[in-house]
């Protein structure tokens, strides 16, 4: 009976979700803004960081700092195995078959112009279509713009359903002989939709194409595993998912990357250099010319430990709880509208709203007003906007550490706005 | 109360509930695109200048209150004013906005903008203020420099 005990009451804690727990490794949650506690909901810009990660840093600068892959010295040396240790951890966490396949970007922006530089420019044509879908970030839209005008090659857009989902029915009639490339969001930053990226990696492969899959907002909020995923590349950036700034990954498919010329030229990309010629590294090196952001790197697997500790799937359960119960209060909210699906588990935890007759930016200020840090604007998404027929919505987004009192401090605030902005007398 | 109580006062509610001189303007002789491309405030501006002075002004915009509220004003003092006396307008405008330190006193006619000057307290919201302001400079020197009774199109001001 002991040990069933035992055994019981360790499910029991793996099966929980001490929010609690995880709000005290997060020293920013304590701050005050205006007087008020913090209620972050900004989630989908920029996850907050554990002391973990941030005991990273300051470790690194403190006990190991050194340049790596060229020195002899036990600090470099030190220095090298901590970041090629996080390539391995990175590469485990989305289920790459190698880890020489994982590469460190500045983030995700520049890891989708890596690929338009490199694989993009050997293999787009005249001609060719390239793939994306009417909610993509501008990160996934303007790099493709540009390769477009340059090659002569064409843009086409699979579009959204009324209820915020990716149109299939469009996707199979655009993915055909003439697609090159399908590139597309794993979940919306502005929607919260999540793509069904396997089909439509199905689809783009049954043509002979590639499918490049943006994780910006998936890969923090959703277990992901490439081979499941099915997909030709994959980009993250850490920053979202309780690292530092300034880390993204390039995961592509070896024989891919090994195809494909390097991005920039420089130090650590190359094997040999003469005066005339260089002959370039091995993957990973030949596509990280320079000295990388060492310390980050390496704090992006503290990150990783932290949210593996978690578990990726109870990440995703407690921001289907908190979304759910999010909507729930937004459908009695008489005069909001939300964009995206209704259904939670269709969504991450990201939800765009407006406020009737109450501009988006008013409303972020407002909001700020009462602790509360929510997103307003765009989104870096002006063509969705568009098809939404609004210049911009507001926009919360959850993450480990939000609670439903926070959300119900949200919603408190947000009646506050509406007192403020509302009074229906001048109206 | 919210602290932003100041800063949304009932002037800058009533314009923005009700904006003056809102919409386009047939036999516009200027017209000149303002965007703040962070926030999203977007507005057209519609001058029709004669003999050196603003005859008519309309603007049709999409924007925050703030935004909304600051070009009603402005199109409430302008209307009629030679471009002279309209550029001086708007320099002191801006100086009122970007200046830290002092309070700036303004002219009567002027008496309703003092309600923006909460604004200065929230840099970021600077920029929505200020919007229909540098986009009717723009229209200034747009009209300056085409001939008369010739309609023409200013360059599109972009605030970051």
């Amino acid at each position: 009976m002991e040990i069933f005990g035992l055994v019981y009451q360790q499910v029991i804690e793996k099966a929980m979700f001490d929010v609690a727990k995880i709000r005290a490794d997060f020293p920013i949650l304590q701050r005050q803004i205006n007087g008020k506690q913090l209620v972050y909901l900004d989630n989908a810009a920029t996850s907050q960081k554990p002391v973990q990660v941030i005991r990273a840093l300051t470790n690194y600068y403190e006990n190991t700092n050194a340049n790596i892959h060229r020195g002899i010295h036990t600090l470099s040396e030190e220095a090298t195995i901590a970041y090629e240790g996080a390539r391995e951890t990175i590469a485990r966490f989305i289920d790459a078959p190698e880890t020489k396949s994982v590469i460190f970007t500045r983030n995700t922006t520049e890891a989708i112009n890596l690929v338009m530089q490199t694989w993009g420019r050997q293999n787009i044509h005249e001609g060719d279509e390239i793939v994306l879908s009417a909610m993509e970030h501008h990160s996934n839209l303007v790099p493709w713009q540009m390769l477009a005008k340059d090659t002569g090659a064409k843009l086409v857009f699979m579009e959204v359903t009324a209820t915020g989902e990716l149109d299939m029915e469009s996707a199979k009639n655009l993915i055909g002989p003439k697609t090159k490339l399908v590139s597309v969001t794993m979940m919306s930053n502005v929607l919260g939709t999540i793509v069904p990226v396997a089909e439509l990696a199905d689809l783009a492969h049954a043509h002979g194409a590639l499918i490049l899959v943006d994780g910006a907002q998936g890969v923090p909020h959703l277990p992901v595993s490439v081979q499941q995923l099915k997909c030709d590349f994959l980009v993250f950036s850490f920053h979202k998912m309780l690292g530092p700034t300034g880390v993204g990954v390039l995961w592509g498919r070896t024989e891919l990357l090994q195809k494909m010329p390097p991005f920039m030229g420089g130090g650590d990309m190359i094997a040999a250099v003469w005066r005339e010629k260089s002959r370039y590294n091995e993957l990973p090196w030949k596509f990280e010319a320079g000295t990388p952001s060492i310390a980050d790197v390496i704090a992006s697997a503290a990150a990783i430990d932290y949210l593996q500790a978690l578990g990726m799937s109870q990440v995703r359960e407690h921001e289907i709880d908190l979304t759910s119960y999010a909507l729930d209060r937004f459908a009695a909210f008489k005069h909001a509208t939300i964009y995206g699906p209704l259904d939670s588990s269709k969504r991450g935890g990201v939800i765009s709203f407006n406020l009737d007759g109450v501009h988006p930016h008013d409303l972020g200020h407002l909001l700020n007003d009462s602790g509360v840090a929510v997103r307003a604007g765009h989104h870096c998404c002006q063509p969705l906007m568009r098809d939404l027929d609004v210049s911009g919505t507001a926009r919360v987004s959850f993450y480990i550490y939000n609670t439903k009192q926070e959300i119900d401090l949200f919603f408190q605030a947000l009646e506050e706005a509406e007192k403020v902005m509302g009074n229906v007398a001048l109206r | 109360m919210s602290l932003s109580d100041e800063l949304y006062r009932e002037t800058i509610l009533d314009h923005y509930h009700n904006p003056r001189n809102q919409g386009e303007m047939d036999g516009a002789t200027v017209e000149v695109e303002g965007v703040n491309p962070l926030c999203g405030d977007e507005l057209t501006l519609f001058l029709d200048v004669a003999e050196g002075s603003i005859k008519d002004i309309k603007i049709k915009s999409r924007g925050c209150s703030i935004n909304t509220a600051s070009g009603s004003m402005m199109t409430e003092l302008m209307a009629g004013l030679p471009l002279e006396r309209a550029q001086e307008l708007v320099d002191l405008f801006k100086f009122m906005m970007l200046n830290k330190d002092e309070t700036v006193e303004l002219p009567e006619e002027m008496e309703d903008l003092e309600a923006l000057q909460g604004v200065k307290k929230y840099p970021v919201r600077i920029k929505c203020a200020l919007l229909p302001w540098n986009t009717l400079l723009e229209g200034i020197e747009t009209a300056r420099e085409s001939e008369a009774g010739k309609p023409v199109k200013g360059k599109t001001v972009s605030t970051e």
